[in-house]
This record gives structure tokens, sequence and C-alpha cells, in this order.
């Protein structure tokens, strides 16, 4: 087996895993029953997918310069995702959309309700 | 509260420089650079001005950092993070696709060890990345972290949870060297 045939192996690999992951996220943003639950789906399966297209695509193109941009989709996307989810899952929970009925434990809403008379702005 | 500096009105001309940091600059060159996907003069001479302009147009406040990379520890924690993904990633497809049951989810506080800004930034992306764990709430003041995790199911999910966010932090604070003292003794590496 040449170096090649391999490369596109685990290129083929790496692709469909990815894609069947990001299919998993898309059936959990329709089933999941609130905001916050959704938001595991919607942001994280997408962590490993894309992970797993990128290195895919590395061993597929093989080109130094696209490997270069493919790592810097990796690094952005790792640095602004986490960002992008606290901000919905945030303002989502203290909007109230969360459905407290299918909290095992809930450490937060008792601390905001104490500390609202207090918050200014 | 620790107060938070507000200086951004009538900023002397001292402070625009110190605004400039070294570091972002070449790092946002190079980011230039590799988005056009050529070395040449001419990338690097309007990569540099693009980087002076961005700084200049948001500056960001220097963050305090007493690192010492301990390179060994580093690959660990990398690794443990990549082995972390993948086991909750197939967690978090397997609860999805479990259509006959409801996750039972859970909020909890985590109060960290450290009192270091920049272990909390990490230790708060890390904790967000790997899936089943989404952080709704971050106090600076206190340093606590508030989780929403994805079917903790019942107070020893959450028991479970809590000691590994802790086990991040601790490996956190190895790998970059900040404020290891403030660890308690023993546990794992």
């Amino acid at each position: 087996m040449s170096w090649t045939a391999l490369a596109d192996g685990i290129a083929a690999a790496c692709l469909v895993t990815g894609a069947l992951l990001a299919l998993v996220a898309a059936i959990g943003v329709l089933r999941f029953p609130d905001v916050l639950t959704r938001m595991h789906s919607a942001t994280k399966p997408q962590v490993l997918g894309l992970l797993l297209i990128l290195v895919g695509l590395g061993f597929r193109l093989r080109d130094p310069g696209t490997i270069g941009l493919l790592a810097m989709v990796a690094l952005f996307q790792l640095v602004t995702s986490p960002i992008a989810s606290h901000m919905v899952g945030r303002a989502s929970f203290r909007a109230g959309q969360v459905r407290r009925d299918l909290l095992v434990v809930d450490e937060l809403t008792d601390l905001l309700a104490d500390e609202r008379p207090r918050e200014g702005d | 509260m620790r107060p938070v500096p507000k200086q951004r009105r009538g900023v002397t001309p001292r402070a625009r420089l110190r605004v400039l940091q070294l570091p972002v600059v070449l790092w946002l060159t190079l980011v230039w650079v590799a988005l056009w996907g050529e070395l040449s003069a001419a990338n690097v001479v309007f990569g540099l001005v693009v980087s002076i302009v961005v700084c200049l147009v948001f500056p960001l406040p220097t963050l305090p950092m007493d690192l010492h990379i301990r390179p060994l520890r580093l690959v660990w924690l990398v690794l443990r993070f990549l082995g972390d993904v993948v086991v909750a990633s197939v967690e978090v497809a397997w609860i999805t696709l479990r259509f006959w049951r409801e996750p039972r989810n859970a909020v909890i506080e985590v109060d960290l060890e450290t009192s270091s800004d920049f272990v909390l930034t990490v230790v708060a992306e890390m904790v967000s990345l790997v899936p089943g764990s989404l952080v709704v709430e971050a106090r600076r003041s206190t340093h606590t972290l508030f989780l929403h995790v994805l079917d903790a199911r019942d107070t020893a999910g959450v028991d479970k949870m809590r000691s590994q966010v802790y086990a991040l932090e601790r490996r956190v604070v190895r790998a970059l060297g900040t404020e290891t003292q403030r660890l308690p003794e023993g546990g794992t590496p």
C-alpha cells in the first residue's frame, strides 16, 4: 500500500466520522428540551467533528500552506466557540429559559435571586 | 469585587504605547501572513501595519502572567484534554441518541483553588470545549465557575464532575507553573 493510499484512507475515515458527529449534533438540537441542553449539542460534537474534518482535509490535500490555514481554523474555532456558548448559556439562564424540573442540582438560581435587588445596571 | 481599571477616556500617549504589546503584534502579523499563505516582504510589512492599527483600535488590558511552562506537563495536559474530548463526545452522542430517556441535568458551582485570572480563563475554556459541560456564569471576584452539566443524573454524578474540574485545574497549574504553591498537597499528577 502506497503512502498516498494510506493518507486517503485516513482522510476518508476522519471525514465520515466528523460528518456523523455533526449529524448527531443536529439530532440533539431537534430533540433536547431546553436551550442549555441544546447548546451542548450545538457546540460540542462540533469540536471533535470539526477537528476530524480538518485533519481529514489535511491528509487529503497534503499542501503545507493549506495545512497552516486549517490549523488556524482549528485554533480560532477552539478559542471562540466557548465564549459564544458561554454568552448564549448565560443569557438564557438569566432569562429563565431553563427546564428547572430536569435539573437534579441547581446551585445558581438562588444565588442570582439574592443578588438581583443589589444589581444597579 | 476587585476594582476594574477604567481608563478608556483620556488615554495618555504613554498608556497608548503600552497598548502595543510586542508579542500580540508579532502574533497578529503571523496570522496575517498565514492567511495570505505567502511569506513575502510586502505581506510582513502590511501585516505589521494592520496589527498595530488593530492593537490601537481595540486596546486590551495586559494580563498579568507569571508563566513557567513545563513542557512535559503541557504535553500531558494537551493529550489528556484530547482524550477527554473524544470520550465525552462519544458520551454526549450516546445521550443524544437515547431517545427513550430525558437527560437529568445539573447546574453546579465550582470554586477554583487558585486566584489567577489566567488559570480561570484557561480552565473555563477547556471545560467548555469538553462536551457535556457548559459555563453559564463565571465570577472573576471569587474565581468561581458555574457549570451546566448534561445528564449528571444524581449527586454522585455532580461530585464526579466537580472533581474532574479540580483535576483539570491542577493539570493546568502544573503545566503553566502559575501559583503551584496554592495547590493542596498530594493528588494525581
